[in-house]
């Protein structure tokens, strides 16, 4: 009875693991095979690199890719000066109004700025920033997740090395930045990697906030590829579709451990 | 000296405060206004609750929010109880683990829009995937995204195989915090493997179901992404879900201000669950 539960649970685990792997299985064998072999599975159907070709000259794949780079980096890149200097005057510095600030930080966590689309889209029409890498990536500097993890970290940081610090006399900025960033590294590439797949794989508001190919990343860029108007055959939209998650799914297979860690990390607060 | 302290954790925190205010706090409050004083794209002199009362006669609302609802009820639970699964699984000491580990968690990294592309094919009509599978026993097929009845199902179906993955991490880190001094005294008393999942391991696992609910929950009314894909919210509104609505509303309709109201809607959903959240978070520290 116990090796037949046993079986049947083995299996079941198995069975879900084809199931969900099989769509990416499923656009690889499309991606390499001529169009007639999309829906017939054969052994000996010849491989072939004409849909990846067909769909590289249809969409301005590489353009889209530098904007989803460009885009994601320049996220990153605020979100990690920002969050770190507010989250280190809430971690360790007394004022006047700490935790009403701290509650309109963590008010973020729920109301996203995809939520309020509408009024953001007004107010970045307002500072002539539609349609730029700016427009798409500012509403996500002040990360209210990012905050909150990287004032936890700091919050275990003992204070001794910042009176050593102090002694030695660094400034406030220098402390910050030779005390608390080294100590919290595995928390910033826990953030980093849970802000670069949000980031690189984020729709509704690119979509809202980017007119042309000169801001649009690849997923905007992909809903407008796959379109069924736009008369694409299968085997093209799958080798777009490898295209744009390709560069993303090689970061994901080489630091995998990193990455379930990171996403566990961040999840656990 | 003191109030110099006081200027720097200030200057510190302007930045991160300014855009948060920016783009959180002053469209919550320009939403708000513009739901009362708003009309079309315009600004009226005096308020009115006109769009609220428009909200009470808008039976595609109504079919929106039973499906918004609907949507949640469904996947959520759905997610998590496959979640647990796989996490036991991922966490066993079954051949190939690894593997199953890469497999369960690979949806959660690939883009919604890029994979609904993918799913879409499966569901497509008459050279779709699925229908293949079904012809080969005899059946004429489903129409997957075009049958009202079904269309909201099928968006389901990839709602779950995108999230359940994700929130099985979050069972994994709990499942590797369970002391395991409890599991040998359960083999010592010859505990079935049903009653040890069901008198430990489940009990303790609650704190991390309660936190993914909440977050399921919340997630189940933001994911809107592979509507644009395969659905569009149709047929006749039957798989419109209602993000994806007040994006309609905004973009398609240009009614800003009904939008508006449709946002403060969103936002009250939202607020409760995240009331229901502090609750939970309380009690998980009372339960430690």
């Amino acid at each position: 009875m116990s090796r037949l539960t046993h079986f049947v649970s083995v299996a079941m685990a198995w069975i879900l693991g084809v199931i969900w792997f099989f769509p990416l299985i499923y656009a690889i064998w499309a991606a390499i095979h001529p169009p007639e072999f999309a829906t017939k599975f054969s052994l000996f159907a010849p491989l072939t690199m004409q849909n990846f070709i067909e769909a590289w000259d249809q969409a301005p794949f590489l353009r889209y890719m530098i904007n989803t780079i460009a885009i994601t980096m320049l996220i990153l890149a605020g979100q990690l000066v920002l969050c770190t200097l507010a989250a280190y005057a809430l971690a360790r510095m007394e004022f006047f109004g700490r935790g009403v600030i701290f509650a309109l930080v963590l008010m973020q966590l729920m109301v996203v700025p995809e939520i309020l689309i509408v009024e953001n889209y007004q107010t970045l029409a307002g500072l002539n920033l539609i349609d730029t890498y700016w427009g798409v990536a500012l509403p996500y500097f002040a990360s209210a997740f990012g905050i909150f993890l990287l004032r936890q970290t700091f919050k275990t940081v003992p204070e001794d090395l910042e009176n050593a610090a102090k002694i030695e006399g660094c400034s406030l900025l220098a402390i910050i930045w030779k005390v608390y960033v080294p100590l919290a590294k595995p928390t910033y590439l826990a953030f980093s990697l849970v802000s670069i797949s949000y980031h690189w794989n984020n729709f509704l508001w690119p979509l809202v906030v980017t007119n042309t190919e000169k801001s649009r990343p690849l997923t905007v860029g992909m809903s407008i590829f796959g379109a069924p108007e736009s008369g694409v055959d299968w085997s093209i939209i799958s080798a777009g579709t490898l295209i744009s998650v390709g560069p993303l799914l090689i970061l994901f297979i080489l630091f995998q451990r990193q990455f379930v860690q990171s996403f566990m990390q961040a999840g656990i607060k | 000296m003191r109030s110099s302290r006081q200027i720097h954790a200030w200057l510190l925190l302007l930045p991160a405060l300014c855009l948060l205010v920016a783009f959180t706090h002053y469209p919550v409050i320009k939403t708000i206004a513009r739901s009362f004083f708003g009309f079309g794209t315009r600004w009226e002199g005096k308020a009115s609750l006109d769009n609220y009362r428009f909200l009470l006669e808008d039976d595609v609302l109504m079919q929106v929010l039973f499906n918004s609802f609907l949507y949640a009820a469904i996947t959520v639970p759905v997610s998590i109880i496959l979640a647990i699964a796989m996490a036991l699984w991922v966490n066993s000491k079954m051949v190939g683990r690894g593997i199953l580990r890469t497999a369960y968690f690979t949806p959660t990294v690939l883009p919604m829009i890029s994979v609904a592309n993918i799913w879409l094919f499966f569901y497509s009509p008459e050279i779709g995937l699925l229908n293949k599978l079904l012809g080969l026993v005899g059946h004429g097929g489903i129409n997957w995204l075009g049958d009202p009845s079904v269309a909201l199902y099928s968006l389901m179906a990839m709602t779950i195989w995108k999230e359940a993955g994700f929130f099985m991490i979050f069972y994994l880190a709990a499942l590797q915090t369970i002391d395991s001094n409890l599991y040998h005294a359960a083999a010592i008393e010859n505990a079935s493997k049903w009653t040890v999942f069901k008198r430990i391991t489940f009990p303790l696992l609650m704190p991390t179901t309660l936190f993914v609910l909440v977050n399921a929950l919340l997630n189940a009314f933001k994911l809107v992404d592979h509507l644009f894909i395969l659905t569009k919210g149709g047929p006749n509104n039957a798989s419109n879900l209602l993000l994806y609505y007040i994006f309609e509303n905004a973009f398609s309709f240009f009614d800003t201000a009904y939008a508006a109201a449709l946002t403060v809607l969103l936002l009250s959903i939202l607020v409760v669950l995240a009331l229901v959240q502090f609750g939970v978070i309380e009690k998980r520290v009372h339960y430690r």
